[in-house]
């Protein structure tokens, strides 16, 4: 089963943790909306739906609100690092996402779920993967996300914050094949990446591992939350028991079909697309069956 | 030229060189205040640069306020009318990392597309307005975007206004740069 530990842009969204319902266009938990337009919110609607095809349970959620100031992530913060254990066993995955970057906390966190039995898959994306980096434990982590420009900002062993990436790291066509090389020998990548971008790559250590170019549509880039739902669909694949690498592949492959079925202007609002991901995923997993047969005939 | 003539007033635009024994740097609590802090000593006349941190005060999402520190008074007297005090005032002893100043656009046709840095606005050229915010990772881009999609660039709030964080501040400098192009 997949955790997902988040924020919600609404400052009085209390602390709340449990298991997930989609209603129309906002997510629902402990009586609590918020309207899925990016951001948390979209990674979990994309898991919420993800899940629905691969048979798993709704994630279980801990929310917060916060609106940058960082006061709602360090009381999320604060009760993770006391009580990770609540999670219990079942939780196979965890993915991290909209919290504000602050290294000690992300410290006291991750060092109490190093603690657990059995530690779950760590994923993180967005201001904690930035704070996973910075704190030189990004290799503690079993996926990180970023896209091109983050990818550039992990392979920037100065940068504490993509804002800082150096220039001749951003801007003198350093490619991501590179910039992955890069990230892994400052020991500032996770085990695996999906790097989101035209291609997508997923990679490790040893290099490129696939890239997922097709189909192509221009303007994802401009639609706030594209990356989101990537994440949540990988991350709720991989709290399915799909290894890692396969799972960032199929999320990628998705993402991509889900934006075309959605027909995307970059005026388009991220749920248009995540409506369009149960037949895109069910799309993506029958042919993904039919190539291994065809490998093990 | 004196130091002073450097950083104060319109004059001092002929060079950006100051010694590092020269500089000090404002630390806030948010970038938000850094923001309000950095327009109220604009406003004084003061030359000042948004750095970002030395790595013993990095906590995560930082800026900093780079001055002369032979100002030190003055513009803590400023700061301090504003109502706007900085939690500590320190040296520089080492280079300060530079923010991102590069933009990148990308014109759709009816839509056009700025960044900055990590974080994208784009917006309906004939309406100007805002249609969608992407990109970055602090907890106020769901925020920003919440507030700001929909909008006419005019009528948006400006990031600055309601951001809080280094990605906020990235937006703001998209903000500006699509203001100038539209």
């Amino acid at each position: 089963m997949l955790a997902v530990v988040g924020t919600v842009p609404d400052r009085d969204f209390p602390l709340v943790i449990g298991r997930v319902a989609l209603e129309g266009d906002a997510i629902c938990i402990e009586g609590n909306r918020a309207p899925v337009n990016r951001g948390t919110p979209a990674l979990v609607a994309a898991a919420f739906k993800a899940g629905e095809v691969l048979g798993q349970p709704p994630p279980l959620v801990y929310l917060v609100g916060d609106i940058g100031l960082g006061d709602g992530s360090r009381r999320l913060y604060a009760h993770l690092s006391r009580s990770p254990g609540e999670m219990g066993d079942d939780v196979g995955a965890i993915a991290f996402h909209y919290l504000q970057p602050d290294v000690d906390w992300h410290n006291k966190v991750l060092f109490a779920i190093q603690e657990l039995t059995r530690p779950p898959v760590l994923i993180a994306d967005a201001g904690f993967m930035y704070a996973a980096k910075m704190s030189g434990e990004a290799a503690a982590y079993d996926l990180f996300t970023p896209d091109v420009g983050e990818l550039a900002f992990l392979a920037d062993e100065e940068a504490p914050h993509p804002f800082y990436t150096r220039g001749f790291i951003l801007h003198e066509g350093m490619k991501a094949p590179e910039l992955i090389e890069r990230a892994y020998r400052h020991e500032n990548a996770a085990a695996c990446l999906l790097v989101k971008g035209q291609p997508d790559v997923i990679a490790d250590r040893e290099g490129i591992y696939a890239t997922v170019e097709l189909p192509v549509e221009e303007a994802m880039e401009a639609i706030g939350g594209t990356g989101d739902t990537v994440t949540g669909m990988v991350a709720a694949m991989i709290g399915a028991g799909i290894p890692v690498k396969d799972a960032a592949v199929l999320a990628a492959r998705t993402n991509r079909l889900a934006g075309y079925l959605a027909r995307p202007t970059p005026a388009t609002q991220v749920m248009e697309i995540i409506a369009q991901i149960p037949s895109a995923l069910e799309q993506v997993l029958k042919e993904h069956r039919s190539s291994q047969e065809c490998r093990h005939a | 030229m004196s130091i002073l003539s450097f950083f104060k007033g319109k004059g001092s635009k002929d060079s950006q060189r100051a010694d590092t024994q020269d500089r000090g740097i404002l630390v806030f609590e948010h970038t938000s205040e850094v923001i309000r802090a950095e327009t109220v000593i604009k406003d004084a006349g003061w030359r000042v640069r948004v750095m970002g941190p030395p790595p013993e005060i990095r906590t995560g999402c930082d800026l900093v306020i780079e001055f002369p520190l032979i100002e030190e008074l003055n513009i803590l007297r400023i700061l301090e009318a504003a109502g706007t005090r900085p939690l500590q005032v320190v040296p520089v002893t080492s280079p300060l990392l530079q923010p991102v100043d590069i933009f990148q656009t990308k014109d759709y046709g009816q839509h056009l597309m700025v960044r900055a840095a990590n974080m994208k606005l784009t917006v309906d050229k004939e309406t100007l307005t805002v249609v969608n915010v992407s990109g970055g990772g602090c907890p106020d881009v769901p925020y920003l975007a919440q507030e700001m999609v929909g909008k006419t660039l005019a009528d948006a709030p400006a990031p600055e206004s309601i951001g809080h964080t280094l990605c906020g501040y990235a937006l703001q400098l998209a903000y500006e740069e699509m203001r100038r192009r539209c």
